[in-house]
């Protein structure tokens, strides 16, 4: 057997990335960045409200949370639904009770679909961050550019109708991005990006234009990758969550420079009866320090942009 | 073939060769963190994707990029603070996109042994010209970007071509650690040249632990306190290896160095343990035993 040459070529082995979409830093070699008061750790928490047509395709992959047994897979159509209906309104009120913050990444058809729980949305304070179409919709490489352009674009006119803010932020279902994708979302004046889970701090994305900002939101505080895929339990699950506050919040100490912290909850997870009460110990945990910074994401990243200019 | 052949049988029943360590130690004991670098789009290997996703896979892509960018701090600073080196397995492209990774092992006195080019570059396929090819280029990069020779081999990705053995022993390699047979190193059978392996695990290995086994951080501590534990009260006999094979991207988490770091203040707690790097292990073990590990293996047999 042989391989074609070109297997053993390599284009694009060069100093820093193998790509042009942000540029090779490692997080101890940047200026050091401070939150205001003087917080250590940033807390971004993010709320996902998604919507999983019962007929979806699964092209050009099945994103997380798909519906996957013979049509019609009625038991996970139900079960995702229950976070719109029930378990949103659970994580709401933890929330609530604390005061803190929270940007929930919605899939424009949610709003259409669910004009009163949008109204929740709107009167708990959240920001409003989309998250695409909805879960059947996703942007990946090799998609045609204009029909992202007109994807993108109709996500944040159809949010910016149905809550009257036009998103800051943005997440891709499944966190799946086409080559074109940061592009097109600076162009359509989105401020910040939730797709590259590659750092501890936000980053620059390097877009034609404008300023795109990548807002990494972390893998490790996400419930259904660590609940529901890693099958852990939800009191490691808060356990896990505390262990990485500690962390972050001894590192910013020691480096003299902050972190961000985010916790990503969809409400079909930890809106369980049985789940939610591990989250709200986890909040008070991290809640009892006092260098914790409750932020949405445009907060988060206005704050990071004024000390960080492009360039 | 059915069985690669590389090494005869040799029961761990008591009777084996002992095994002296350096300052009587009961346990070799090293780390092997994998400083590696995934391709966002790389050509197709026809036996293997490299990513589940269409490039760019933003998801898979941008997972492993914290290990360069954030994990490997973490896992460096942990070590640095037991004083314990690290043996990297070196995609060695990584001297050329984060060469500052790479002085910083360097100035610490880590080992450099290879893990291919490109994480994402696989053997599957290759013919020996090209396999050979894989091979210098390691030696080469590592010769010319840090000064070392290059003495160990984990295939990239653990990707294998049924020559792959042969070729590092015949380009002047003395050890590699693809073969999870054994807790002592092994002779190996190869056409030309002198190659052990060396203990390195796959149940240690924070990849299966965390992504396969799905362990929590502090039980996969527990994994890692109980496993020395054991190969240490062995080590009494006779001497034990353990190896702990890391990447920054799983390790290097926020919620997970504390538990590593726990498991690496119990082990450096005792007497008796030898830190040592890969071709350390790898040298003592060919001057001291390696013949007699030869003579009192078994021949195995046919299968019918």
């Amino acid at each position: 057997m042989t391989l074609d040459p070109g297997y053993l070529r390599y284009p694009r082995r060069r100093y820093g990335m193998d790509h042009d979409l942000y540029r090779w830093s490692m997080l101890r070699q940047r200026p050091a960045v401070t939150w205001p008061g003087g917080a250590k750790v940033a807390l971004l928490i993010v709320p996902v409200l998604e919507w999983f047509p019962l007929d979806m395709a699964n092209k050009p992959f099945a994103p997380p949370g798909a519906m996957s047994t013979a049509y019609p897979d009625l038991r996970h159509y139900t079960l995702r639904d229950y976070g719109n209906r029930v378990g949103i309104f659970r994580i709401l009120d933890e929330l609530a009770r604390r005061g803190l913050k929270a940007t929930a990444a919605i899939n424009a058809a949610v709003a259409l679909r669910y004009p009163a729980l949008i109204g929740a949305i709107g009167r708990a304070g959240c920001e409003v961050m989309a998250h695409g179409r909805d879960m059947a919709h996703l942007h990946y490489g090799g998609m045609d550019r204009e029909a992202e352009r007109d994807l993108i674009e109709t996500t944040l006119d159809q949010l910016e109708r149905a809550t009257g803010q036009r998103p800051r932020g943005w997440m891709s279902p499944a966190k799946s991005q086409s080559w074109a994708t940061p592009d097109l979302l600076q162009a359509a004046g989105v401020t910040y990006c939730c797709d590259w889970d590659n750092d501890d701090l936000p980053y620059r994305m390097t877009t034609g234009t404008g300023d795109l900002v990548a807002l990494p939101l972390s893998p490790d505080s996400e419930d259904q990758a660590i609940v529901i895929r890693d099958h852990h339990s939800e009191d490691a699950f808060a356990q896990e969550l505390c262990d990485q506050f500690d962390l972050l919040n001894a590192e910013a100490v020691r480096t003299g420079s902050a972190r961000l912290m985010s916790i990503t909850l969809h409400p079909w997870v930890t809106g369980q009866p049985y789940r939610i009460g591990a989250l709200a110990a986890a909040l008070d945990h991290i809640l009892a320090s006092p260098d914790v910074w409750s932020a949405s994401g445009t907060e988060i990243v206005e704050a990071w942009q004024t000390q960080v200019p492009p360039g | 073939m059915r069985d690669p052949g590389y090494y005869d049988y040799l029961p761990y029943d008591g009777t084996r060769p002992v095994i002296t360590w350096p300052g009587g130690a009961r346990v070799a004991f090293w780390i092997a963190p994998n400083i590696e670098f995934y391709e966002i789009a790389p050509p197709v290997n026809p036996q293997r994707r490299a990513w589940p996703r269409p490039d760019p896979d933003v998801l898979n892509y941008a997972y492993r990029d914290y290990g360069n960018r954030v994990g490997f701090e973490r896992m460096f600073e942990a070590m640095q603070r037991y004083g314990i080196r690290g043996s990297t397995s070196l995609n060695v492209a990584m001297c050329d996109h984060c060469p500052e990774i790479i002085e910083q092992c360097a100035a610490a006195g880590w080992e450099f042994y290879s893990h291919g080019t490109y994480n994402t570059r696989f053997t599957l396929g290759m013919d020996p010209d090209q396999e050979r090819a894989l091979i210098r280029d390691s030696i080469e990069t590592i010769r010319d970007r840090t000064g070392q020779k290059l003495d160990g081999w984990l295939a990239p990705a653990l990707s294998y071509t049924e020559n792959t053995l042969d070729l590092v022993a015949e380009m002047g390699l003395s050890y590699v650690c693809d073969l999870f047979h054994d807790d002592q190193p092994t002779p190996l059978r190869v056409r030309s040249g002198k190659l052990v392996s060396i203990p390195y695990s796959l149940e240690m290995n924070d990849v299966i632990a965390y992504n396969v086994n799905l362990l929590t951080p502090r039980r996969y501590g527990e994994v890692l306190r109980r496993q020395f534990d054991r190969l240490y009260r062995e080590g009494e006999r006779s001497g034990t290896v353990m190896c702990i094979p890391l990447h920054p991207y799983l390790v290097g988490r926020p919620h997970r160095i504390a538990a590593f770091e726990e498991a690496l203040a119990h082990i450096a707690g005792h007497d008796g343990v030898w830190f040592a790097t890969g071709r350390e292990i790898a040298a003592h073990f060919t001057a001291n035993h390696y013949d007699a590990f030869v003579q009192a293996s078994h021949p195995v047999g046919e299968a019918s």
